[in-house]
């Protein structure tokens, strides 16, 4: 039977003043489906949800509920209902005039007199809500005060006040992130219970990767405004389309490699065989999930390294190794001693290989009066007789080419390269040339990868072995000789008098 | 021992300042003497105040219309403040910022200013027919309680939780059902003491009074401003102020015994749950 798309998203983008939230998102979701919208706060999935609701407009793009335009509807006459985080419950109502709410105002076609509306009968709101309060197991509360329910009953009657409308869509947004875990595992369960029972399209938003991989069909993960990879939970998790996918779901080793020739992958010293298809001398991203790295004696394994950490995790052991100066996470239900030196054997078809999102910084700048160059706002003191080879300053600043020949720089646009690890991340931001703050922190073996945004959304990617937290504040400086530049178009040529 | 002594003289000493001329208000409302002479005897103990209170058709006119202009600027300064502090509140954050310190001007402004402003005001618009009447007085006295229903209903708003608005469209109400059926319920609180305070800063008024309201139309503040330019206090005014002290002391006991007695319900309540 072929599935029928009951939303779509197209070409969807939603701006706040500049900041972009939500960038050309798209998306389609079938009937029935449960679709989980992941990612780090900030990530834009509340606001993409807010927008299916209706309470939020989309700068631009459109959105189609059952192929009918609805990107301008206003949310009261969209059949879509949610369930906030905080509840949003009327204060002043008891639990059975919370619930009905939604059908004290909804009309239905007349049965005898044609072309009219009617409201529902205090019998049939009655009947409805006494259902949908047995669904979500709280009979016998209707006429309790909402003061007086603890946050897993109130979380209840959020639910049973939105599906006794019978949407055609429900918004989940982040309808667990109050409770504590044992009531979240609980409440995980009945949802999924409900969205089996009902048959209604559940849209979820969580920033909890369990959560997702728990309740999921088909799970968003989203970063920075940006869908990075739409799949099932057993997708996500075993084929991460990059690094950020790989690092938010699940506990990944992630590693910087080399395709040496077809199947063939270099990391941790060694060549690996592997499945995926690259093109040679790429630099690429590996990821290798902890349970898919096996323990061995030293003498069978394909790489070796000493065993440096252990802790019990129920289950199983994990084991942290170093090869080299990377570090290697590795669960074994296998009990080893540590401080001993190990074999692995990694299976290559769970070796992933994707991509590298960026591989080096690149701006577009140009030259000062003062022969720096400005990029991302800010100015950095650089080389500029590598513009010219064999040329020099003279004391008035103006260039000299080999032939003798005069340049004045200024105003002229430059590309500016700096590579991930040439970029000298300040603790105090006001030391930096220009200042920004930590997005996003991946740990790869052996250094950190952190992106850096400054407040125009310029991004700076730096390899580091110091380790930040996300949101910290700090500067940025570059060595002098560490920026390359080459010239855009020709420099003003100026004739010395 | 001797400081908690001193501390209940100090209390008794100022209680005893703050209450003492009420209270000879009141003792003197029941004596039909021309003045109060604490050095005469008392004399006899009589209504016959009140009656004359009641036979005073000057006083009773000018009670009368205290409470009219109380009531009704009162209300239109409830409606008109109540959809601005929504308004403001639900405004971006610049516009938000901006009218909350222009709501507060007119109320830390010298009430002096506002009257006299608005007596320009009324008096340039003279050509086009405005003259001082019933109508100016209320604008008047609007404009000194607006600010005021607006300050006590927008901590309201932000008590509310952010989202019920936006709960009350997602279930199906229109802008305007979603006001009425979730904002305005939560927000009655604030919605009532900003009527309430705006009846007493009414009732109270002399300046702006005095100087928007029509030569024939006296308040109670006008009018004791009135006599006593030209002589002594009539006595049965001891009477009215009496009245209105313990009418206002009756509606206050009523309002705590409420409050007290909703406050123990929602505290059963939770203990129960």
């Amino acid at each position: 039977m072929e599935k029928e798309k009951i939303i779509q998203l197209i070409d969807v983008s939603k701006k706040y003043d500049d900041t972009l939230v939500v960038e050309n998102f798209n998306l389609y979701i079938n009937k029935g489906e449960f679709v989980t919208f992941l990612g780090p706060s900030g990530c834009g999935k509340t606001t993409t949800l807010r927008m299916i609701a209706g309470f939020e407009m989309p700068t631009s793009g459109k959105i189609l509920l059952n192929n009918q335009d609805i990107t301008h509807l206003p949310p009261h006459k969209r059949p879509i209902n949610t369930v906030f985080q905080r509840y949003a419950l009327f204060p002043h109502l008891d639990v059975y005039d919370n619930i009905a709410f939604g059908l004290k105002l909804k009309k239905v076609p007349h049965e005898k007199k044609k072309n009219k509306m009617r409201h529902l009968t205090s019998a049939e709101i009655d009947e409805k809500v006494t259902n949908a309060l047995k669904i979500v197991d709280l009979e016998e509360f209707e006429n309790r005060d909402i003061s007086t329910l603890s946050g897993g009953q109130q979380q209840r009657v959020a639910i049973a006040r939105a599906i006794v409308n019978e949407p055609e869509i429900l918004l989940l947004d982040e309808p667990l992130g109050a409770l504590d875990l044992k009531m979240r595992k609980d409440m995980q369960f009945e949802l999924k219970e409900m969205h089996k029972k009902l048959g209604i399209t559940f849209i979820y938003v969580t920033h909890d990767q369990e959560e997702a991989l728990t309740m999921s069909d088909t799970i968003v993960v989203m970063n920075d405004g940006m869908i990075q990879q739409i799949g099932t939970p057993s997708d996500i998790y075993n084929e991460p389309a990059n690094a950020f996918v790989a690092d938010f779901i699940g506990e990944s080793n992630i590693y910087t490699g080399t395709i040496i020739s077809e199947n063939k992958v270099r990391f941790l010293n060694h060549t690996f065989e592997c499945v995926d298809k690259f093109e040679k001398n790429e630099k690429v991203d590996v990821v290798v999930r902890p349970e898919d790295i096996k323990l061995i004696r030293k003498d069978r394994g394909m790489v070796k390294g000493t065993l440096i950490s252990k802790v019990f995790k129920g289950v199983h052991y994990e084991y942290v190794m170093m090869i080299g100066k990377n570090e290697v996470v590795i669960q074994s239900t296998h009990d080893y001693a540590i401080n001993k030196e190990m074999g692995i054997i990694i299976e290559p078809d769970l070796i992933h290989i994707m991509h590298k999102e960026f591989t080096c910084n690149v701006y577009e700048g140009y030259i000062n009066k003062n022969n720096q160059v400005c990029f991302a706002n800010g100015e950095f003191d650089c080389d500029v007789t590598q513009l010219y080879p064999h040329s020099r300053l003279d004391e008035d600043g103006y260039l000299i080419d080999e032939k003798g020949q005069s340049h004045d720089l200024v105003d002229v646009d430059v590309k500016v390269q700096v590579e991930f690890n040439d970029i000298e991340i300040t603790d105090n931001a006001e030391d930096g040339v220009v200042e920004g703050d930590i997005i996003q922190i991946l740990y790869k073996g052996d250094h950190y990868q952190v992106i850096i945004r400054t407040e125009d959304e310029d991004d700076f990617v730096v390899d580091t072995e110091y380790t930040y937290n996300e949101n910290d504040h700090v500067g940025i400086k570059i060595a002098k000789e560490k920026i390359k530049l080459t010239l855009k178009s020709e420099g003003n040529k100026h004739e010395k008098v | 021992m001797v400081k908690k002594i001193f501390a209940k003289i100090y209390i008794g000493l100022i209680l005893l300042i703050m209450y003492a001329p009420i209270l000879l208000l009141v003792v003197y409302s029941f004596n039909h003497a021309q003045y109060i002479n604490l050095n005469q005897p008392f004399g006899r103990l009589t209504g016959s105040l009140y009656i004359d209170l009641f036979k005073n058709e000057e006083i009773m006119t000018a009670l009368l219309n205290t409470v009219l202009i109380a009531i009704s600027s009162a209300i239109v300064s409830t409606i008109l403040g109540t959809l601005g502090a929504i308004g403001i509140f639900y405004s971006r954050k610049r516009v938000k910022k901006t009218m909350s310190a222009l709501n507060q001007i007119p109320v830390l402004n010298a009430e002096i200013v506002t009257a006299l402003s608005l007596t320009i005001l009324f008096v340039s618009l003279k050509s086009i027919g405005v003259q001082f009447s019933f109508f100016t007085l209320l604008i008047g006295h609007v404009v000194l309680t607006v600010p005021f229903v607006v300050l006590s209903v927008i901590p309201k708003l932000q008590q509310m939780d952010v989202n019920i608005y936006e709960a009350a469209l997602d279930l199906g109400a229109t802008p305007s059902k979603a006001l009425k059926k979730v904002i305005l319920p939560e927000i009655l609180p604030g919605i009532f003491s900003g009527f309430m305070l705006s009846i007493t800063l009414s009732l109270d008024d002399y300046i702006i009074t005095a100087f928007t309201k029509s030569d024939s139309f006296t308040t109670l503040s006008t009018y004791v401003y009135g006599v006593t330019a030209k002589g002594p206090l009539p006595a049965e005014l001891r009477a009215l102020t009496t009245l209105i002290f313990v009418g206002i002391l009756i509606g206050l006991l009523i309002y705590n015994f409420i409050m007290a007695k909703r406050a123990k319900k929602n505290e059963r309540r939770t203990r129960k749950a």
